[in-house]
């Protein structure tokens, strides 16, 4: 295991801090370096790709884990797959393609560590139907600071269970964990798209879908205003079975196309993404989208568009991006309309914003909520972008509402337990599991999150 | 913790009752701050700006007894106020002085200042993030006639902090160099106002702003920069023979 010493930040590439960096090779290695945490703690960081300060521990000694990357166990007559927790979300979704197995959930990227989606509890497209990632985690194995190796599970530890998953990796560092993929017969989507006038018929557009469709979104222009508020390109689909396919894809249903990769050039200026161009941005999209139409899209198209270019976020240039991302109950879309308002009205662009449903949720501070979720990318040079932000963080909070803590790096830490309830008991299952406090990151200290 | 639009949570102020200290803090806790440490030659007298602090909004408000002279003890102030405080996301370097003797100016303003600030980047880096504003004067820029000893003091301290700032590059550590022009302060009441002065508030909205921008100097006001670039290449023969 080599030592280095380096400057880490999130995918937002905001407030980098320094930290030793270890790489263990497996658990072994895992329990020893526990055992001296040292004064500033440890944490385990994935491919970086929260965009705050989740993956950050300054001073302190920060396992990178993308070592411990081997799939276990496919079984495909369960169906489950073991997998290490370094593992990407990209491999262990090839390795089960070939079966005829997905994900049971996956977020916008594949380029994080089945350890990190466990952390941050991700959802994707289909929360409304199937819950968050963990929702189909059988089992967990996590390497308590305490120097115990615990296996995990819903039914004979819920607590522990609930307080890793979604726990922002500051229960322990999970190992590995076994979930129960989905049967697929395609690599495709089929996938229906449509414009949505207005707000109403987004909401409604989404509502209406929920139980039809497995997967639903709305792209959502935040500059829109007026009777155009909240105007949206809406995109559902399900699994296509493999009748749909024809031509050389239905000879190989299982296996996705070739895409051409890109590259962001590493060196762009601040400024390129300004409200101007973000606005010609938004009306191209939302004019080039169908007003209604069918296709065929391959998974990873579908699920991942921005992971075709590497390195995207920079192109926000030197002061780097910040990911917002709110839930709000059902019953509140009042506030979801205010929010929008706000957003059209602020001179901060708000690009590639994204409206959902969300379901019920179990993770003790996980962030899905029965209702509403919009998540946007602004630039962090943006004018006016804290009050916006802070101001935003108060209207979610007063209704009821919360912040995605895996993309945060600005909440106000007094709105925290107001967001999060059942903050008391993850702090105390925590400090069951950790009593020396020897998991640390700049979130947890930005936030206060273990007190 | 510093986030990601560059405000910080806890503060540490070195010349704690000074009015640009007092304003730089009480400024960030109008935004993210809630706990500050003012530290200063004699802690009583820092009631007034304590109250004002805790008026503010901040959570948490501490003084530390710091002599900019005493400088054997500066290593274990340093400690002190890590141990106490556990979290030091902001340093700000605030302590001066315009007159006196020569050779004291140059002790409080520079000699001091680098005995502090070397144990504090290192403790600093030590905890993998911070920054460090160091309230240099446009005096530095060019030293001229009419105070001279104060300008090389700041000359020195600006120069030091430009130097550590690159030391620190990859630590996680920045340093923040300010330079104000004329500020109207208790300092500076005998003196009649120039134009471009700035107020004590001035200085630390400029302060606040650099931090969100993540810059490395800043002037107060900004014309001070292209007038000063100016005035920094004029002859020699020129320059002496101006009426300041």
């Amino acid at each position: 295991m080599s030592t280095e010493e380096r400057l880490l930040s999130g995918w937002g590439r905001t407030a980098a801090t320094r930290a030793r960096v270890r790489t263990p090779a497996g658990a072994a290695d895992v329990a020893a370096l526990l055992r001296h945490p040292g004064e500033r703690g440890v944490l385990a960081r994935g491919l970086g790709r929260s965009y705050g300060d989740a993956a950050q521990n300054a001073g302190g000694l920060v396992l990178d884990m993308t070592a411990m990357s081997r799939i276990k166990a496919i079984d495909r007559a369960t169906p489950s797959v073991t997998a290490e927790a370094g593992v990407s979300l990209k491999d262990l979704a090839n390795a089960l393609l070939p079966f005829g197995l997905f994900l049971p959930v996956t977020p916008g990227t594949q380029h994080v560590t089945l350890g990190g989606a466990i952390a941050a509890d991700v959802h994707g497209k289909n929360h409304h139907v199937d819950g968050s990632l963990c929702a189909h985690v059988t089992s967990l194995v996590l390497q308590s600071p305490a120097g115990e190796r615990l296996t995990l599970d819903r039914a004979t530890t819920p607590d522990e269970f609930f307080a890793t998953a979604g726990g922002m990796g500051l229960t322990g560092i999970v190992l590995e964990a076994t979930l129960t993929p989905i049967r697929i017969e395609t690599a495709y989507i089929a996938e229906q798209v449509a414009r949505a006038p207005d707000l109403d018929a987004t909401m409604e557009g989404l509502a209406s879908t929920d139980a039809s469709h497995r997967y639903s979104v709305a792209w959502i222009d935040c500059l829109a205003r007026g009777n155009r508020l909240g105007r949206s390109v809406l995109m559902q689909g399900d699994h296509a079975p493999v009748e749909m396919l024809s031509g050389p894809a239905r000879a190989k249903p299982l296996e996705l196309p070739q895409r051409l990769p890109l590259a962001a050039p590493p060196w762009l200026p601040s400024g390129l993404v300004r409200r101007e161009t973000v606005a010609v941005f938004n009306e191209v999209y939302f004019r080039r989208a169908p007003v209604r139409a069918e296709r065929l899209t391959p998974l990873d198209r579908f699920f991942y568009p921005l992971d075709s270019v590497a390195g995207w976020n920079r192109v926000y240039g030197r002061r780097g991006l910040v990911q917002y991302q709110l839930a709000l109950p059902l019953g509140s879309e009042h506030a979801m309309r205010e929010v929008l308002e706000r957003l059209a009205a602020s001179p901060a662009p708000a690009t590639l914003a994204v409206l959902k449903r969300f379901g019920p949720q179990e993770g003790l501070l996980s962030f899905p909520l029965p209702g509403w979720t919009l998540a946007m990318d602004l630039p962090a040079d943006a004018p006016q972008l804290s009050e916006l932000l802070d101001g935003l963080d108060e209207l979610t909070a007063e209704a009821g509402g919360r912040v995605y803590l895996a993309k945060d790096s600005r909440l106000r830490p007094e709105l925290l337990e107001a967001m999060y309830p059942e903050l008391p008991r993850w702090r105390e299952v925590r400090a069951r599991l950790d009593p020396a406090g020897a998991m640390r990151s700049d979130l947890a200290r930005r936030l206060g999150l273990q007190k | 913790m510093r986030d990601a639009l560059g405000s910080v949570q806890s503060l540490l102020v070195l010349g704690g009752t000074s009015e640009i200290g007092v304003a730089t803090a009480r400024t960030l806790v109008n935004g993210r701050a809630r706990r500050v440490v003012l530290a200063c030659r004699d802690p009583r007298a820092a009631g007034p700006a304590v109250e004002d602090l805790r008026r503010a909004g901040a959570g948490q408000v501490d003084t530390l007894r710091f002599d900019a002279l005493e400088r054997e003890n500066h290593e274990r102030f340093v400690d002190d106020a890590f141990a106490r405080f556990g979290e030091i996301d902001l340093v700000l370097l605030a302590f001066g002085v315009l007159t006196g003797d020569p050779v004291d100016v140059i002790e409080t303003n520079f000699v001091a200042a680098v005995a502090v600030l070397e144990p504090l980047a290192r403790r600093m880096v030590r905890q993998g993030h911070g920054t460090i504003v160091v309230l240099s004067s446009v005096a530095g820029e060019r030293v001229r006639r009419a105070n001279y000893v104060y300008g090389a003091s700041k000359a020195g301290l600006d120069g030091f902090a430009q130097g550590l700032a690159d030391s620190l590059a990859g630590t996680g550590v920045r340093v923040m160099v300010v330079r104000p022009g004329f500020v109207r302060t208790k300092m500076t009441a005998s003196m009649k106002a120039p134009p471009l002065s700035a107020t004590p508030e001035q200085v630390a909205h400029a302060i606040a702003r650099g931090l969100s921008h993540g810059s490395e100097t800043v002037w107060v006001p900004a014309a001070m920069r292209p007038l000063m670039w100016v005035v920094r290449h004029l002859p020699r023969a020129v320059f002496r023979r101006l009426p300041f």
